[in-house]
């Protein structure tokens, strides 16, 4: 103890660790392996979404400007909007609980409910949308008919368009969180625990500030995949001009109906808003968080 | 008594963790709960602190009934051995967790957590993060987190085996010392025989679930109550019908002492100050012995050579049993 207590300040503390790869040394292969991302990526995203912004832009602001002129396509835009943050809202709440569960709890069931969380990803939305139509139809609906006895009407309407994107972004929260919530374990939490803290005290001071970098990525996806949603939110909707149409509805309804620029332009903002996104939080994480 | 174990009983899925423990941790002192891994030491160490639930049996701490009290209520220290930092937390945060939990007044924490960094000299860390600092340096700031809510006893596990062997030496001295200090009734749990000989006032030795003997560090080496606590507490040789530490055998050269077993080296080490010989007896005996660099050098000993074997006056002897060999 000598050196350490007479002298604390000799006690280096540990380098921080490099986080770059060792150095391999540069063959022709790496140059081809190189090549071959690259002009794949290129081909397969880059391109295509550079000739979205060219398109959008071939007559300056114009295409924008006309756009945001359209009140049915400002409505489509918020309703949009209002959608996601209903999405991101109730996967969060719902991914943090499922994750908890899912990591710190043994129970029977647990396998299959780690599979059905996945579900989401691997049916097609289509099939999401025409399942809610199932159940909540306003007419022949399992459950509709009575929900619409009370007043509430699911499907062709806002509560059937937030479910479908809600259960079509679901897992992308607790795929992000399960991963965290393992890594720091329980310790710090028995730690805390020791010293007094009830539950809700150890889940705000200690759970919570551990996975915000976590719980900050899975919103960041979750909105721009419930932004992005076209698949099961068409089949729910009904796609009522001015009032249940999303903006990616608008973009295919412009579309088909050879209004190029107009669709270029509305899918222009969509991207804009993701890219936003990732960009925010690339800027805005501390340096040690990967 | 400041810690009372009765009848506990523990099971995880087919594996007894612990069987009928009863043990009574004195006030004040330092005491080490020791054995092999997977023994069940830290099984009974987290129970005492309620973060882990007996099937059967009771905990009272300081004289209160603690048995169905849940962890944050129950007013111990508890150390873990990979630390369990805040890590979003400076290292002075983390000290003044528990007394922010306990919402006491702003300026006697800060006093207080000045206070106990200076008592693990930590100061001049304060408003580091724990990603900044040594293992030993993490240890201690844990510790000082622990004592600050003034804990009826202090729980420790394993608290220095994840560091290496010279950090471990300076700390486990280092802990001796604050100890004295502070006075507060410690448990600690350790593997290692040497760390608890060394630093410990009074040892409890558990194998397979099950308490071996509970003695001071002297009583344990002196008088072990069966073969596992001999064997556990440092190396032991057979010879006779008897085992006996290596250092508690006498060697000569020729047979001068009564009852001397004559073997011949096989083989023969030398470590630094001391010298390591297998002997093997004319009875068929394998037996170690450790003698000093310079006894051997004056019975001229080499692989090869023919000696008298006989147990030291005063040896700490115990039965062989035939089962343990």
């Amino acid at each position: 103890m000598a050196d350490t207590l007479v002298r604390p300040t000799a006690e280096v503390p540990p380098v921080e660790e490099r986080r770059r790869p060792p150095r391999v040394r540069k063959t022709p292969v790496t140059y081809l392996l190189r090549f071959i991302v690259t002009a794949y990526l290129f081909f397969l995203v880059a391109w295509p979404v550079s000739l979205v912004v060219t398109n959008t832009f071939d007559n300056g602001w114009e295409s924008i400007r006309s756009l945001l002129e359209d009140p049915d396509m400002v409505v489509a835009l918020q309703l949009s909007a209002y959608v996601a943050v209903w999405s991101v809202v109730i996967n969060t709440l719902f991914g943090v609980g499922m994750s908890l569960l899912l990591v710190r709890y043994e129970f029977p069931g647990k396998r299959l409910l780690n599979a059905l969380l996945d579900l989401p990803l691997s049916v097609s939305p289509i099939v999401v949308g025409l399942a809610l139509v199932l159940v909540y139809g306003g007419r022949n609906g399992w459950f509709g008919p009575t929900l619409a006895g009370w007043g509430l009407d699911v499907i062709f309407s806002t509560p059937g368009i937030i479910m479908a994107t809600t259960f079509v972004a679901l897992p992308l929260m607790i795929r992000e969180l399960v991963p965290v919530l393992e890594e720091i374990g329980i310790e710090q939490e028995q730690a805390a625990e020791s010293l007094g803290a009830n539950g809700l005290q150890r889940f705000w001071r200690i759970t919570l500030p551990s996975i915000k970098w976590g719980i900050t990525y899975g919103v960041v996806l979750t909105l721009a995949r419930s932004l992005g949603e076209f698949g099961a939110v068409k089949v729910v909707s009904g796609n009522v001009l001015g009032q249940t149409r999303t903006a990616t509805l608008a973009v295919e309804e412009k579309y088909l109906n050879f209004d190029q620029q107009g669709a270029y332009a509305t899918a222009f903002l969509l991207a804009m808003v993701s890219v936003a996104c990732i960009v925010i939080v690339g800027i805005i994480r501390p340096k040690n968080h990967p | 008594m400041s810690i009372d174990v009765t009848g506990l009983n523990k099971k995880f899925g087919d594996f007894v963790a612990l069987e009928d423990v009863n043990v009574t941790i004195p006030t004040g002192q330092l005491t080490a709960l020791l054995g092999p891994s997977g023994g069940g030491k830290s099984t009974l160490l987290r129970i005492i602190a309620g973060l882990e639930k007996a099937d059967t049996g009771s905990v009272s701490i300081e004289g209160v009934e603690a048995t169905h009290l849940p962890a944050q209520k129950r007013n111990v220290g508890f150390v873990f051995q990979h630390y369990a930092v805040f890590k979003h937390m400076t290292v002075a945060k983390n000290v003044a967790f528990g007394l922010e939990i306990r919402k006491r007044p702003k300026d006697e924490v800060e006093h207080r957590v000045q206070e106990l960094l200076k008592l693990v000299h930590l100061s001049q860390f304060a408003h580091r993060l724990p990603s900044q600092l040594s293992g030993g340096q993490r240890q201690r700031m844990a510790l000082a987190r622990a004592l600050a809510v003034e804990p009826s006893v202090l729980l420790l596990d394993e608290p220095f085996g994840a560091l290496d062997a010279k950090v471990r030496k300076e700390l486990r001295d280092w802990l001796r010392r604050l100890h004295d200090d502070v006075h507060v009734t410690t448990v600690f749990v350790t593997h290692d025989q040497e760390e608890a000989l060394e630093v410990a006032d009074e040892i409890v030795v558990i194998n397979e679930g099950r308490v071996e003997q509970v003695g001071t560090p002297d009583q344990l080496y002196d008088e072990p109550a069966n073969d596992f606590v001999m064997s556990f507490l440092g190396e032991v040789t057979h010879l006779g019908g008897v085992s006996l530490r290596p250092h508690d055998i006498e060697l000569d050269s020729s047979p001068r002492l009564a009852g001397g077993v004559e073997g011949t080296i096989s083989r023969m080490v030398r470590i630094g100050f001391e010298v390591r010989l297998t002997v093997l007896t004319v009875d068929g005996d394998e037996v170690s012995v450790v003698v000093t660099r310079a006894h051997a050098r004056t019975h001229g000993l080499a692989e090869g050579g023919t000696v008298w074997l006989t147990p030291a006056a005063g040896a700490t002897v115990v039965p062989r049993m035939a089962a343990a060999v």
